[in-house]
């Protein structure tokens, strides 16, 4: 270092120093702090000001660099929001096909300009819409989609060659995925023309959102199965969307978020590596989904945190020589738990600052809540005043018209650093019991989140933390004026008639030599199962049918009663 | 009917979660709450049916059924447990319900049989408070 610079510092810290000793100190005996200590959502203890001292250990040049430059800190492009604007895209899925389909044509027209599809929890979890017991869920919280004919229905009149979509679906995303393919082949728009992802993410099932079918290590094999038939037939098409969402809205600290979400994506690209996959064909189609909490820098940081991670990572740990596997691409969402079911209009604040720090953060796509969602699905009105929410970010705010503008502010930087340390020794203890099958299995992972909640749940209880409207700034004689979204009337019926339908006027014998192929092939996890499940969804396979022949070879997993 | 019990005991409480829905953060911090305050609580689990909460509330001779619901199916799920409850003796459990229920659906479920119903945002300790005055009665 050069001695005048050395001398330079040395002079500046000792004046910070007397500052802080002499007028901060002189300052607070006046007004005392609000707090005794302020921290982040993480639990970090929050200093008063920043200086430029707190960042003299980040290099300018390696560790924030430019945007578009590696370790991509700033952006995965050079020239962000000022060329392309992020992607709107809000997730949409109710009722039959046809009902989710006319909310996406009122999105298009509302502004929205990419899809994305919630599906109901029997067709998530592998049954069809005909099941015994679980058929009361049917096109509840999501769209149902039985056989490749609804999956046609769902996408009607789309151009699948210029919308890219998002399918919300893990444990039987490959049969989702192998649908999409096959829509989009019978409607003539080749594997290459497609654009999107499935979210596949099987891993942070089994610790936060917990919808799962089989055990992790053949899951794992899915998913990895998927991976590589995306980089052959759909190469365009992201088939992981590795996901922090669901972590955090479990519970997890954002430092949390972003250590288990990373261990989960090395997870994946190691099999994959592990089965002999060149890292620089699987890395540049997995992308990243992150929630976007209330506390604004920590979660810009945290963006720019898990970018600059997930480049190092994918350059030094995996390998990958391609700068395009060294790219977090990133898609967010507000965050769900933070919107109370009290005083619901302020979610609409909520959504808009957590809006901001996911573009500040610098999103490729976002997601933004509706203020209804603390008490049931959104209501269009609900749903309009949330993709508002972005057209105003847009443009009437200038937050998307300077690249990465939080870059070099002495806050962000300092945070960016530490979230960035922190994930990174979160990943270590994981890789120290086996990776995240390790974690996975063992519960540790499950049991961090759930603490982590639950000392979430303690501060507001005790009103440590502040929720408006909940534990504070309540409002006695409060009477709910919100439209409430209602579920369709008769989904079910009109979907089990369908159902019926597709199974009588199939061909069954090609549906069971379908049927028969995966049911061989599945025992050996290194048998790509992908082009077999496709012959089936050709064949009007149902969901059911294609997860139940899986769940006889490899079983379920067991849920854990843990709390 | 319920064998007589020793007033000494804990409330016994299950927290259930019916259907498909995986969204167990609420369930596993009441559950949490409630045994720290005292209560002995089992937690069924994700993924249950109507007839295996049952099996449970019978099973571990619970005081509390606790459901916790975010599919929006909470109306179908709650009227047939109630019904269940009824058929098989146990409509003496104290039968609460929470998760994403919008407020005008308490009263339905009132009118099922449900004791109470808890939307987002309650405080664990006003449910410590609500199941320690009324978990007794039947005792």
């Amino acid at each position: 270092m050069d001695i005048m610079t050395g001398n330079g510092d040395q002079r500046w810290d000792e004046h910070v120093e007397q500052w802080r000793r002499e007028r901060v100190a002189a300052d607070y005996e006046r007004i005392p702090p609000r707090r005794a200590e302020f921290r982040t959502s993480s639990g970090t203890k929050v200093k008063d000001v920043y200086t430029s001292a707190d960042i003299r250990d980040s290099d300018p040049e390696t560790d924030i660099g430019l945007p578009g430059e590696y370790p991509y800190t700033r952006g995965v492009h050079s020239t962000m929001y000022r060329g392309r604007p992020w992607t709107i895209r809000q997730v949409a899925g109710f009722g039959q096909a046809e009902d989710t389909n006319n909310r996406y044509k009122y999105l298009l027209d509302a502004g929205q300009t990419g899809l994305s599809t919630d599906f109901d929890l029997p067709t998530l979890l592998g049954y069809d819409s005909d099941h015994e017991v679980y058929r009361r869920e049917v096109g509840r919280i999501g769209v149902a989609v039985d056989t490749v004919v609804d999956m046609h229905a769902l996408f009607d009149g789309i151009p699948l060659d210029r919308i890219s979509t998002s399918l919300t679906i893990n444990p039987s995303a490959a049969v989702l995925l192998a649908m999409y393919r096959v829509v989009g082949e019978e409607r003539g728009f080749p594997g290459h023309v497609l654009t999107g992802t499935t979210q596949n993410d099987i891993l942070k099932e089994y610790i936060a959102q917990n919808e799962f079918i089989f055990p992790p290590e053949p899951s794992v094999h899915l998913v990895v199965d998927t991976m590589e038939y995306g980089a052959d037939v759909m190469p365009r098409f992201n088939p992981l969307n590795v996901c922090g969402y669901h972590i955090r809205d479990a519970g997890a600290t954002a430092v949390e978020e972003v250590g288990l979400t990373l261990s989960n994506a090395l997870c994946y690209m190691e099999k994959g590596i592990e089965r002999g996959i060149d890292p620089d064909r699987l890395a540049p189609r997995v992308s990243f989904f992150w929630n976007v909490h209330n506390n604004f820098f920590e979660e810009a940081a945290k963006l720019r945190a898990a970018r600059r991670l997930w480049a190092r990572l994918t350059r030094e740990r995996l390998g990958c020589k391609d700068p395009r596997s060294w790219l977090m691409r990133a898609h967010c969402q507000t965050s769900g738990v933070s919107l109370t079911a009290q005083q619901p209009y302020n979610n609409v604040a909520r959504t808009a600052i957590q809006a901001m720090a996911a573009i500040l953060g610098g999103t490729q796509s976002l997601h933004t809540n509706s203020l209804d969602e603390a008490l049931s699905i959104p209501s269009e009105s609900a749903i309009r005043i949330a993709v508002r929410t972005q057209a105003i970010i847009l443009h009437e705010t200038g937050a998307a018209d300077v690249v990465d503008p939080l870059a070099g502010s002495y806050y962000v930087e300092t945070l960016t650093n530490q979230i960035e340390e922190e994930a990174r020794s979160l990943i270590e203890r994981v890789d120290g019991m086996g990776g995240m099958i390790g974690a996975v299995e063992s519960g540790y992972a499950a049991q961090l989140i759930a603490d982590s909640s639950w000392e979430q749940q303690t501060r507001i209880e005790s009103g440590d933390t502040v929720v408006v409207g909940m534990n504070d700034y309540i409002d006695e004689n409060e009477q709910l004026d919100i439209e409430i979204d209602r579920p369709v009337p008769g989904v079910m019926e009109r979907q089990m008639t369908r159902l019926a339908e597709v199974k009588r006027t199939r061909e069954g014998r090609r549906v069971s030599a379908a049927l028969g192929a995966i049911e061989k092939a599945a025992p050996d996890l290194h048998h790509n199962l992908m082009p077999l499940i496709e012959e089936a969804v050709r064949a009007r396979a149902t969901v059911g049918e294609i997860c139940d022949v899986l769940r006889g070879v490899w079983g379920h997993h067991q849920p854990s009663t843990v709390f | 009917m319920k064998s007589p019990v020793n007033r000494q005991a804990p409330i016994k409480v299950v927290i259930a979660k019916p259907g498909l829905d995986g969204h167990d953060r609420g369930a596993k911090v009441v559950a949490r709450a409630l045994r720290d305050s005292g209560m002995e609580v089992v937690y069924t689990g994700i993924y249950q049916t109507p007839e295996s909460i049952l099996r449970a509330v019978v099973q571990e001779d619970a005081d509390v059924l606790g459901l916790s619901s975010l599919s929006g199916a909470h109306l179908e799920y709650a009227k047939e447990l109630c019904q269940l409850l009824r058929d098989n003796g146990r409509d003496d459990v104290l039968f609460l319900v929470g998760g994403t229920v919008p407020p005008e659906d308490a009263d339905t479920l009132r009118g099922y049989g449900v004791h109470e119903v808890f939307g987002p945002g309650t405080p664990t300790s006003a449910l410590v408070e609500f199941i320690t005055s009324n978990a007794n009665q039947g005792r």
